[in-house]
């Protein structure tokens, strides 16, 4: 049994692993070809047990860092896998097998219409798979940037699967934000180059203070990475591109895709210069974030088509994600709430990305039985795809943040800290966003369950059915089963007060 | 044991729950099965629960969500009061429910949020913290709007949007209220009293009125009402249950807790925030006795009753005194009893006797003589004439009003009384005493399943209300919780 | 004026530059333009930085950053321009339709 014991040692080079495999299956999909849903058998139990040792072993040593090749910094590339780093990589694992599963009876080798789009999905789907692993462990801003064009690339291309001229445009509109997005983040990379001469996250984390030119390298950063994350009011193209992306597509991307985005502001402020955050500009970034609940969610009300509610829900909900800068960050990090502040958040981008998730692959299971995603279309689905309504009313509860959802957890941990530190204002922030989520979900959902004659709609396989129920009960369990994802979030987390509520 | 028995019970409805989402609409005998099985674990599990109380033991369990967020489920003696009350009342509703939805459609659906609904009860029953409270009252709210909507005609969605606009706006409230006194006080558990001496009283204040205005929609406090008639086009399981047992009780439970478990009935007198409250609860009573005078549908009218009467828990915790505790709380026990037994037999009139309007219950006695007589004793339990149960809460409400000196107390209640013979009366009269207007005439009193609950509902009222000073009526449980847990 | 200096100052004129021609309602080709001359300009820049930093010796890292950079912009820019390829090809413009998200097709 040694070996086994010597795989679970933390100097052994399986952390590049993570983003290695679903890489090796993109570039073997191509020639595969039709065949490449194949490649699922051998890459969905490998990267699973990958994510489930990330787990392991960040849970039993802590914090993992490995130097790639042997080079420490600044010559080599380091890679970290803490806390936070492990729950994403779960995550993105649970939500890709989900979605690939979900694919197969339209892009696998059983379908009959177009094939390039069958051709191209699978390696998109592994590189950027590959993509989001490779963010959730680099430990060098460059490395970051090489990640991030990674998943712009794979994303856009995604999205301009079906072809159509609308979608093509709105394929364009992303690459534009986005690349600019990638442009601003380069800017500040090369500030924070000039004045550190690293870029490794850990170097930065030790020699960083704050300077002015820090400050500005940061919100230049981040700026971008905003643009990239669809925050208000860089928000213009997400609505077009995932509604206009297939619902496989669309769910990687509302769910995981602008979290990775959210995932590196993360890192750059909370572990890379927590010192260098003002106050100003944190509140700055709790704004636009309350600015785009409100927005994203007035936008939602007044959408007919169920894919576009469902976009600008995820506009909004992303909002929900800035609200925990001002009460984990900077010079917050020392109270006593910021603990729970920053957990809050990591778990609203968790509970999101999985009930988004679901709730994409639902409305696509809507519409293939009912052919097109307009709401008075969609009037009775219920009797058509019970599963899939179940499935989408249940990761509602995590967009309306209501028990028991993982959204609960986030929301009453955030709201919380809002109390605590005495900004109360995010509370109300907060409140109202979950009864404007109730208004837009609920419409949807109204109708789906009114009377109806089955017939009238298409069959739609149960595989596409219950995956999006799956994956809704995930963000269920995930505000039952709370407390481990909880504490295995503190390992590695900056240091500053670890402990609970008051 | 003694840490899963609760969890267990909540389990007895949630897992049929799960199963009966999933089975086909056409397997009647298994849903059937499983829905029956489930109720009858639940009320043996109560039964042993409340043996092992009764020998000493404590029954409780505990589950971290996250640090300083706990879930607890304990049996103390309230609970348990509401625990029994339900598990009894949710056997009888399944075996009328399933009567009454016989060839019905989406029976599936409708049973599994049905089975929800009980478990979240279960939960809000055997809370032991504010958040927990929440978390159960929360998927209440959550797993009755299908029920409410179960029609699926454009009346039932704009009855949904309602309840729906007006409970999560209550739960918002709520929430807010609840986090800002936790973020000061740490979790509030509700055996542990006296937590909030050493906070300002303006906050306790504005904390009160939102923890109230979020259960007092769901009580259906004025002006919070509106939803309960317009939920009246769900079908009468889902009324009975939303009236007798669930959702309204449950805002009154809420309110008897917050008062009597969290602020503690000195600091609620001290604060000054007890008598606005009685005065709301009055004018609820008196209020929503009017406006059942004017309607001409029998659950609307029955509907409105209920917003009336169940502010009469609120008068008995708002008020000072024993009296009017022990008379506010034993009401939640007989007001179950008498309104369930009511609804019972208003579906049971619609649906054998297509009986919709006060003008149509001619001569209903005739063809529906035991539904009748039950519907009878309830409605005169409901008046307040003894020796129906309703006269004994009415009784100990009026005397705790003259103790704690508030005699316009005894006013609302005679008034209210009042009222309620006017818009009882007249349906007792008709049904007996005027000849039918057409029809076939003949008996019509089956299926027993639509007939049974009502009798046996309206035989528990007349007996808690004749025997009520025996050892274990509702009564002397109340009493005996008041004694023990308040010391007054 | 040290050539690092130069290099610093050409570099941010370009990018200067690019931005002008990714803000504003051009054609999605000069946008395309636009972004490799900001990117190339980005690319100056950091050159020139990295030169200041390292005194005598060129240092190697940033010289390893730039040629990733260069060709990942490169491939950014082939899908840009095959998108707008099929969009023209769809279309028969090249301009961005404006319209709202939500019109009916």
């Amino acid at each position: 049994m040694t070996w086994a014991t010597g795989l679970l040692a933390p100097d052994q080079p399986w952390a590049p692993l993570l983003v290695a495999t679903p890489l090796a299956a993109a570039l073997a999909a191509v020639p595969f070809g039709r065949r490449a849903p194949l490649l699922l058998v051998a890459l969905t139990p490998f990267s699973g047990a990958l994510a489930v040792l990330a787990i392991a072993q960040v849970w039993s040593h802590g914090e993992i860092v490995y130097h790639v090749g042997g080079w420490p910094p600044p010559l080599g590339i380091t890679l970290r896998i803490d806390g936070l780093s492990a729950v994403f990589i779960a995550t993105t694992a649970l939500v890709a097998t989900g979605v690939a599963l979900f694919s197969l009876p339209k892009y696998g080798r059983q379908s009959k219409g177009e094939t390039r789009a069958a051709f191209a999905f699978w390696p998109l789907l592994f590189a950027m798979w590959a993509g989001l692993n490779a963010v959730f462990v680099s430990n060098d801003l460059f490395n970051l940037y090489v990640a991030l064009e990674l998943l712009t690339l794979t994303a856009v291309a995604l999205v301009a699967l079906d072809g159509k001229p609308k979608t093509i445009a709105a394929a364009i509109r992303y690459l534009l934000f986005a690349l600019t997005g990638s442009l601003a983040y380069l800017l500040g990379v090369i500030f924070l180059y000039g004045v550190f001469g690293s870029l490794d996250i850990s170097a930065l984390a030790i020699s960083a203070s704050p300077h002015a030119v820090v400050l500005a390298a940061g919100v230049v950063m981040t700026t971008g990475l905003l643009a990239k994350t669809a925050l208000f009011p860089l928000h213009g193209w997400l609505p077009p591109a995932h509604s206009g992306a297939p619902a496989p597509a669309s769910a990687m991307l509302s769910a995981l895709v602008v979290k990775a985005s959210f995932f590196i502001i993360l890192r750059l402020w909370f572990t890379a210069l927590p010192m260098a955050a003002s106050a100003a500009f944190l509140q700055l970034l709790a704004s636009l974030g309350a600015v785009a609940i409100v927005f994203g969610s007035v936008l939602a009300l007044r959408q007919n088509k169920l894919k576009l509610i469902v976009a600008y829900s995820t506009v909004a909900q992303l909002g929900y994600l800035f609200l925990m800068f001002p009460l984990a960050g900077g010079g917050n990090e020392m109270q006593s709430w910021a603990a729970s502040a920053w957990t809050g958040g990591v778990f609203q981008a968790l509970a999101h990305a999985t009930a988004k998730a679901a709730m994409f692959l639902a409305v696509g299971a809507m519409i293939e039985a009912a052919g097109e995603d307009r709401l008075d279309r969609l009037t009775g689905i219920a009797h058509g795809v019970p599963v899939a309504v179940f499935a989408f009313g249940l990761a509602s509860l995590s967009l309306m943040g209501l028990p028991p959802s993982g959204g609960f957890i986030a929301k009453y941990l955030l709201l919380t800290s809002a109390l605590a530190s005495g900004q109360w204002w995010w509370a109300a922030v907060m409140i109202a966003g979950g009864l404007l989520a109730a208004a837009y979900l609920f419409r949807p959902l109204s109708r789906a369950l009114a009377e109806a004659d089955p017939k009238l709609f298409t069959p739609v396989p149960r595989l596409q059915q219950f995956i999006p129920l799956a994956l809704a009960a995930l963000s269920v369990l995930l505000g039952i089963f709370s407390a481990q994802p909880y504490a295995l979030l503190q390992i590695g987390r900056v240091p500053g007060a670890s402990e609970g509520l008051p | 044991m003694s840490a899963f028995l609760p969890i267990l019970i909540l389990l007895t409805s949630f897992t049929p729950a799960l199963i009966i989402f999933f089975l086909p609409e056409h397997w009647r005998m298994l849903r059937t099965a499983i829905n029956l099985t489930g109720a009858i674990a639940k009320v043996s599990l109560v039964i042993v629960m409340l043996a092992g109380v009764a020998s000493g033991e404590t029954y409780e369990f505990r589950f971290e969500l996250a640090p300083g967020l706990n879930i607890l489920l304990r049996a103390d003696a309230l609970a348990l009061l509401f625990i029994s009350l339900s598990a009894a009342l949710w056997l009888l509703t399944t075996i009328y429910a399933i009567a009454y939805l016989a060839e019905g459609p989406n029976q599936s659906r409708f049973f599994g949020f049905f089975s929800l609904c009980v478990a979240a009860t279960t939960g809000i029953a055997l809370a032991g913290t504010l958040i927990t409270f929440f978390v159960f009252y929360e998927l209440l709210t959550l797993a009755t709007w299908p029920l409410v909507i179960h029609r699926g005609d454009s009346n039932s969605f704009a009855a949904g949007r309602k309840y729906l606009a007006y409970t999560l706006c209550g739960s918002a409230s709520m929430l807010i209220g609840i986090v800002w006194l936790e973020s000061m006080t740490g979790p509030i558990e509700f055996t542990v009293h006296d937590r909030l001496l050493e906070l300002d009283a303006t906050t306790l204040r504005v904390i009160f009125v939102l923890l109230i205005a979020g259960l007092g929609v769901k009580t259906a406090l004025v002006p919070l009402h509106s939803w309960l008639p317009a939920a009246m086009v769900a079908p009468a399981p889902v009324s009975a249950l939303l009236h007798a047992v669930a959702v309204v009780k449950a805002g009154a439970f809420g309110i008897v807790r917050v008062i009597y478990d969290v602020y503690s009935v000195a600091l609620v007198q001290q604060l000054g925030v007890g008598l606005p409250l009685a005065f709301i609860a009055s004018l609820t009573i008196v209020y929503g006795s009017v406006l059942a005078l004017r309607q001409d549908d029998i659950k609307r009218r029955l509907a409105f009753s209920t917003v009336s009467q169940v502010s009469y828990i609120v008068l008995g915790a708002a008020l000072p005194g024993p009296f009017s505790t022990i008379g506010g709380l034993v009401h939640l026990v007989h007001q179950g009893l008498m309104k369930i037994t009511l609804f019972f037999c208003a579906g049971a009139l619609s649906e054998r006797l297509h009986i919709y309007k006060v003008q149509e219950l001619d001569g209903a006695g005739q063809r529906m003589p035991w539904t009748m007589l039950a519907f009878s004793i309830a409605a005169l339990g409901m008046i307040g004439i003894p020796p129906v149960a309703g006269f004994v809460s009415k009784w100990y409400l009026g005397v705790g009003g003259l103790q704690g000196g508030q005699v316009w107390v005894l006013a609302v209640l005679a008034a209210s009384s009042l009222l309620n013979a006017a818009y009882f009366l007249p349906l007792i009269y008709r049904a007996w005493f005027k000849p039918a207007g057409g029809g076939d005439g003949g008996l019509a009193e089956w299926p027993l399943g639509l007939v049974l609950p009502a009798i046996l509902t309206a035989l528990a009222a007349l007996l808690a209300g004749v025997f009520a000073y025996a050892p274990y009526s509702p009564l002397s449980w109340v009493t005996f919780i008041v004694e023990r847990n308040y010391g007054i | 004026m040290t050539s690092a200096l130069l290099f610093a100052f050409s570099g941010v004129a370009v990018i200067a530059i690019g931005l002008f021609g990714l803000i504003g309602r051009w054609r999605i080709e000069r946008r395309v333009i636009a972004f490799n001359l900001v990117g190339s300009g980005m690319f100056l820049l950091f050159g020139a930085v990295a030169a200041r930093r390292a005194g005598v010796d060129a240092d190697p890292v940033p010289q390893a950053m730039i040629i990733t950079g260069i060709v990942v912009a490169f491939s950014a820019t082939a899908l840009f321009v095959a998108l707008i390829e099929r969009l023209v090809a769809e279309t028969g413009r090249s301009t961005l339709p404006e319209d709202t998200p939500d019109e009916d097709a």
